[in-house]
């Protein structure tokens, strides 16, 4: 086994045991959340989706920013392998953008009463899923992997802009969307067993997130390896 | 400084020239906008929606995707016979490159937006001239900022496999922010309210042009050095 | 010579490559006025790349390429005007007329007068008629002429050619040769990738093989032709 390939299987077993600990985590969570966490008054027991639905779009967007600087780094250094790392992300944020867009919905059908609504925040999560997509999309398009590693570096740097201005977005707009409760600048106003559920949500999907991401970067430089072996 | 500006010129001029011999791209996006116009004042129901609710949008939808139209011819004309191989190879800026595919750029699609809004007030019956002067100023900042993105992502997506596809593709979430806060501006201007309601979206739109514009110059030059 | 003065062109440890795939693995090389250097290999040797290198089209990922003196830099545009291209594409807009592509390239260059060097070149290929037709219009021998027009029109001291005789008849190669002695004469020099040895080999003054994004032979005084011949077919199959 060359050196090369010896690392990339490293990395998997390091991406495995993460993902392992992450789904641990996941469901301590949601153990915590079902039995553990008081129901909330005007939302029932459909609220309790908020502690997958928000780590989910937190893990989206971590994924997304790491595309955009990773890119950026690229740039600057023209290390491969930090182009692998940044469609492995890229990955990961489509799976875990899918995730809150059928979350989204399914938290707010007995609230709103409806399946869909083009309020800012299911939009922003939507316009996220869309430029993961489109991220994939050209990449799949790209033959030289040279050139490919540019535009993708490119087009990552450009949707990390952009999502501010589609936050932005959120407050010139009237929004059915619950207004944020915990990134606000007053304290949270999340009851404490609430925000420790929640806490741990969010850790256990960052965790998750590192361990997929990981596992995913392992498996392309196994491939990568495995191609210049034959080359 | 000299340089880039005469670089830029040079490139604007060129496209401009090139553009005007064949005609095709700018022909088949005023044609386009006219079609799409006419299909939605068919597409609705006059009783049940008044052509002011539905304005605003029509308008914005029309000129987004027949702008699509023009930037695609941009870099697809460098990519015959390697035009592009040459101007890379002349001792110029490729910053200044940029600049000059975005001026003839903005130029085409002004074009455009120019002959669909007389189109507009005559399909749709919508009296503009109160608002002329406000209308101008959001359709001036909000076509800079997709243009600027656009002509960015159109040097990209010439050279991939469905190139005409890729650019509606990669650009609609960069248009996004700048359609809904100008069509929520247009709605607003139509009605008849005053510029300083919407001085707010303004300045958004104004900041997503400044972000824009200094970055794009930069990433260009990583598209298209190898 | 004074001793000082820089050689039009020079290039040490070029390499291009990203990840394991290898283009161009440590190439280096000096060009002398008055020198044409052809440069021979197989297909996928790395030539094409290292002549998009040589002109600043493609970023090396290690090495650096000296021209009179100057290093290619993306920052440095200047650097890249002793430079001229030609290969078989055209550079060429086909709505736009010769003459009007000419003006375009020359106020690229900032040269005075572009109009008039755009007509001035025109004539040097003998197409002083043909200049307000649309390119498209014309035969492909007069499209090359344009072409070797529009790469003459700044008067580059360095001429890099990409497969320059590729579709060109007896009588345009003649052409090329003739243009291509003349610049030497005048102290210019050229760096020619060809597979068509015969069109170069009594021009070139050193011959390189390059196999796999090396030297197989680093440049040296050309020998002649079926000596050459025999030892290239060596190297390929060696």
């Amino acid at each position: 086994m060359t050196e090369d390939q010896r690392v990339a299987r490293a990395i998997l077993r390091r991406g495995w045991w993460l993902t392992a600990i992450g789904l641990a985590a996941l469901a301590v969570a949601y153990v915590m959340a079902l039995a553990f966490t008081p129901l909330e008054a005007n939302q029932g027991a459909a609220q309790k989706i908020f502690y997958i639905h928000v780590p989910a779009a937190w893990s989206a967007l971590m994924a997304f920013s790491i595309v955009g600087i990773v890119g950026l780094l690229y740039l600057w250094l023209k290390d491969p392998r930090l182009d692998l790392f940044a469609a492995s992300s890229a990955e990961v944020g489509l799976a875990f953008g899918a995730v809150m867009l059928t979350t989204g919905p399914i938290w707010g059908k007995p609230i709103w009463g409806t399946w869909w609504t083009w309020d800012a925040r299911l939009t922003l999560t939507l316009l996220l899923f869309l430029l993961f997509l489109g991220y994939m999309t050209m990449r799949a398009a790209i033959r030289d992997p040279a050139e490919r590693a540019r535009f993708s570096a490119v087009l990552g740097i450009m949707g990390l802009l952009l999502v501010p201005f589609i936050h932005l977005s959120v407050y010139l707009f009237r929004t059915l969307h619950p207004q944020p409760i915990v990134l606000k600048p007053s304290r949270p106003s999340l009851p404490p067993e609430m925000l420790r559920t929640l806490l741990l949500s969010l850790a256990a999907a960052t965790i998750l997130y590192l361990g997929f991401v990981t596992v995913r970067y392992g498996l392309a430089r196994i491939a990568a390896a495995d191609h210049d072996g034959e080359a | 400084m000299g340089d880039w500006l005469r670089t830029a010129a040079a490139v604007a001029g060129k496209d401009l020239l090139v553009e005007w011999r064949s005609r095709t791209a700018m022909l088949s996006a005023l044609v386009f906008a006219a079609v799409v116009l006419v299909i939605f004042n068919f597409a609705r129901d006059a009783t049940l929606l008044a052509a002011a609710d539905l304005a605003p949008s029509v308008l914005w939808i029309t000129f987004a995707f027949a702008a699509m139209i023009a930037l695609n011819r941009g870099f697809a004309l460098e990519k015959e016979n390697a035009a592009l191989d040459g101007i890379l190879l002349a001792p110029v800026p490729r910053g200044a490159l940029f600049t000059g595919k975005l001026v003839a750029n903005l130029a085409f699609v002004g074009l455009v937006e120019a002959v669909t809004l007389p189109l507009f007030v005559l399909f749709f019956n919508v009296s503009l001239w109160h608002a002329l002067p406000g209308l101008l100023g959001v359709m001036a900042v909000a076509t800079l900022g997709f243009v600027v993105v656009g002509t960015l992502f159109s040097a990209m997506t010439v050279r991939t496999r469905f190139a005409e596809l890729m650019l509606p593709m990669l650009l609609l979430p960069f248009m996004m922010p700048v359609l809904s806060t100008a069509v929520q501006a247009t709605a607003r201007l139509l009605a008849g309210r005053p510029l300083s309601e919407i001085w707010g979206w303004l300045r958004f739109l104004a900041l997503y042009d400044v972000v824009f514009l200094t970055v794009s110059p930069w990433l260009f030059r990583a598209v298209v050095e190898e | 010579m004074p001793p000082d003065d820089p050689p039009p062109l020079l290039a040490e440890g070029l390499k291009r490559s990203f990840g394991h795939v290898h283009a161009v693995r440590g190439i280096d090389l000096r060009v002398e006025r008055g020198d044409l250097l052809a440069i021979v290999g197989p297909n996928g040797a790395g030539k094409t790349t290292l002549l998009r290198m040589l002109g600043g089209l493609a970023r090396p990922s290690a090495g650096r390429v000296i021209v009179q003196g100057r290093t290619l830099r993306a920052d440095d545009p200047d650097a890249r005007r002793p430079l001229g291209l030609l290969s078989h594409q055209s550079f060429l807009y086909d709505d736009l007329t010769a003459l009007e592509n000419l003006r375009f390239a020359a106020r690229l260059y900032r040269l005075p007068e572009p109009a008039a060097r755009a007509v001035a070149a025109l004539e040097t290929v003998g197409l002083g008629g043909d200049g307000n037709r649309p390119v498209r219009t014309l035969s492909r021998g007069m499209v090359q002429r344009v072409a070797l027009a529009r790469a003459l029109l700044t008067d580059p001291e360095i001429l890099l050619l990409d497969e320059p005789f590729t579709g060109l008849d007896a009588p345009a190669g003649d052409r090329l040769r003739r243009f291509l002695r003349e610049h030497l004469a005048r102290a210019g020099s050229a760096v020619v990738v060809s597979h068509q040895l015969t069109e170069v080999w009594d021009l070139a003054t050193a011959v390189g093989i390059m196999v796999g994004g090396r030297w197989a032979e680093p440049p040296a005084p050309a020998p002649p032709l079926d000596v050459f011949q025999r030892r290239y077919a060596e190297r390929l199959h060696g």
